[in-house]
């Protein structure tokens, strides 16, 4: 049965806009951000709201590639497409955009995209090695920092700070109560009742009601796994998603697989798990930027060189939910995730001793019967048939 | 027991009635729908065969028409019926190369045929038997004599790996006054050099390689194979039959599996 919640989830993407647009009439400050490298803490205690902006559909993309080269990840496409075409309701709520420099195809469209809107990009380290990389990173940070207090003419306080942690780490553990529902064998939802949950959170600005939610349905979830009610079966073969981040819209090979059988648990991309793994330290002898420095340095994306977070992440999630085999998602032209993934078949295949899939595809729906006869096949292979 | 195997790939349908290890078949083109395609071929061979329909315990589809065919009774990706088939057909598992019409694939197999891991081009048609047919086209000759027309020949460089891009650059080659024949095997040698580039991951762990598909008639190109693999290339007689034969094989395993 799908939780009654989810229905919550599938009205609050209009009502996320209607948030986001009373909020502008009322003169609240609102900043779009791209990426779970964004340090939302910063942009809470300027008393703005940090939204996540739109680039998980297709449609925008052919407004896109009016100045971007067709070969560039759809997500940087649709991106872009999105804020040159003003279709994303956030992209025109925001007052300013935070950004970061992680891979070469959005840090040179940022640099298109800050001609449309006023942009900050934080120079993210390359690495996660060393004190002078934390020391770099933190001092991206109180660049930021400053930046918002002049743009917003607002004073960012200490205290402020660790308030904003506070409800950061609430909230993260909220979600990461949500994303453990699926733990169990067999999965009470789908992964893409899952999916867009979570997806749909990240346009929500109002932080308190948002945990609400997530937390109501993460009961209704806990509450369907007491009666036994699942839309799978104990023979259903688990997934773990790693690679590229999906939304609403760019869920395709989630469907795919659940369409042939199989039950995504687990989602290690940036989308899902990755960012909820770690949460801000909130010691208060230790300073308050640096906390923030720690927790964002330590996200494993792609990006990184090397990544070895990643693997551990994989290896803990892959045992944690119990999965029977490993499918990595890479975006058509997302050089380090597609690179990446030797390393993770290698690891995957080796290590963990799991199945393993490497799908390239890009959001539109041209290959969706050659990616089902793959899926389809992985599935068997796992089936042992 | 008798059984079916329906294979409609993107060019041709192929049909295999198993009874124990009698193998009856049937290869027919595809046409615009792969519906009728799979069921007239069907109805065909029995009548050829002159079994009745009732005689038939199990049918299971394959191939990328498997999905719009109504009267089978199971449908089994081409991945795991190829492989099947191939080890019928030559035992001991390893890894086998499969061009068809529209895609190829690289299947590796335990001992016993069991599928390990696989790699599938991507949805672009190089390196397959459509980009055969359209470099034919190109030529004005027949994809059945390109074999024969490539033999021995020195092969000109083809770089382009996309099919619309290869034939312009055939074309250019060609006024260019460039020998036909030449060409002929540098496209034989691009298919090889594209299909083992997907395929060398798994080289190393296969102890034979077998060549299946409609491609896999292809002499030139199983040579040519062979060079770049740097290891004999095996292609069964009836290797364009590996994935209906695969699919009888399963069809029979459920078959049994039912009796009991």
């Amino acid at each position: 049965m799908r939780p009654q919640s989810m229905k919550i989830f599938d009205e609050l993407r209009n009502l996320n806009v209607l948030t986001v647009q009373n909020a502008k009439q009322e003169g609240e400050k609102v900043v779009g951000c791209y990426c779970t490298y964004s340090p939302q803490e910063i942009i809470l205690a300027a008393g703005a709201h940090p939204v996540t902006l739109c680039g998980t559909r297709q449609e925008p993309i052919a407004a896109a590639e009016r100045d971007l080269p067709r070969n560039l990840c759809p997500l940087i496409k649709s991106s872009y497409g999105f804020a040159v075409s003003k279709k994303c309701p956030y992209f025109e709520a925001a007052d300013v955009l935070v950004a970061e420099t992680t891979c070469d195809g959005k840090k040179k469209m940022y640099e298109l995209m800050s001609k449309i809107k006023p942009m900050h990009v934080m120079n993210l380290p390359q690495n996660q090695n060393g004190e002078q990389t934390l020391a770099a990173w933190t001092k991206e940070m109180e660049i930021f920092k400053d930046w918002l207090a002049e743009k917003f003419a607002v004073e960012i306080s200490e205290e402020d700070l660790r308030k904003a942690i506070k409800l950061m780490n609430r909230e993260r553990e909220a979600m990461r109560r949500l994303h453990a529902t699926t733990k169990v064998k067999p999965s009470p939802v789908t992964g893409v009742d899952l999916l867009v949950s979570v997806w749909t959170k990240g346009f929500n600005i109002n932080k308190e009601d948002g945990i609400k939610l997530v937390e109501d349905l993460t009961a209704e979830i806990e509450e369907l796994t007491a009666q036994g009610s699942s839309p799978f079966t104990a023979e259903t073969p688990r997934i773990l998603l790693t690679g590229c981040p999906v939304g609403f819209g760019s869920e395709k090979v989630v469907r795919l697989l659940e369409e042939s059988g199989a039950s995504v648990v687990a989602f290690e991309n940036c989308s899902g798990y990755k960012a909820l793994d770690r949460l801000v330290d909130e010691d208060p002898t230790k300073d308050v930027m640096v906390a923030l420095a720690e927790k964002y340095l330590s996200i494993p994306c792609s990006c990184m060189s090397p990544n070895e977070g990643r693997l551990e992440l994989i290896h803990k999630m892959a045992q944690e939910y119990q999965v029977d085999a490993v499918v990595d998602l890479t975006w058509q032209a997302c050089h380090t995730y597609n690179v990446e993934a030797f390393v993770i078949r290698d690891y995957v295949q080796n290590k963990l001793n799991l199945p393993y899939m490497h799908l390239e595809t890009d959001y539109s729906e041209s290959d969706v019967e050659q990616l089902r006869v793959r899926v389809q096949a992985f599935l068997e292979l796992v089936q042992g048939e | 027991m008798i059984t079916a195997g329906i294979d409609v790939g993107s060019i041709s349908t192929k049909v295999v009635l198993l009874q124990e290890d009698e193998i009856y078949s049937l290869v027919r083109p595809t046409g615009w729908s792969p519906k009728e395609a799979g069921l007239n071929t069907y109805q065909e061979l029995l009548q050829q065969t002159g079994i009745s329909e009732s005689e038939v315990a199990y049918k299971v589809g394959t191939g990328y028409g498997r999905i719009s065919l109504g009267f089978i009774d199971k449908a089994v990706t081409e991945i795991h019926c190829h492989a099947r088939g191939a080890n019928y057909l030559v035992r001991g598992g390893g890894l086998v190369i499969d061009i068809g019409g529209q895609d190829s694939k690289a299947i590796l197999m335990n001992d016993h045929g069991k599928v390990l891991d696989f790699a599938m081009n991507d949805k672009c048609a190089a390196g397959t038997g459509r980009f055969l047919q359209v470099m034919a086209a190109a030529l004005g000759v027949d994809v059945s004599q390109l074999a024969e027309l490539a033999k021995d020949r020195q092969p000109l460089e083809i770089n382009s790996m996309c099919t619309v891009f290869a034939e312009s650059e055939v074309i250019s080659l060609l006024a260019k006054g460039a020998d036909k024949q030449d060409i002929i095997a540098g496209i034989h040698r691009s298919v090889a050099r594209r299909v083992w580039g997907m395929a060398s991951r798994f080289g190393a762990a296969a102890k034979q390689i077998l060549f299946t598909g409609g491609v896999a008639k292809n002499q030139d190109v199983r040579n040519r194979l062979a060079i770049e693999a740097g290891a004999p290339v095996i292609a069964p007689e009836l290797g364009q039959l590996a994935g209906a034969l695969g699919a009888a094989l399963h069809a029979r395993d459920v078959a049994k599996k039912d009796l009991v």
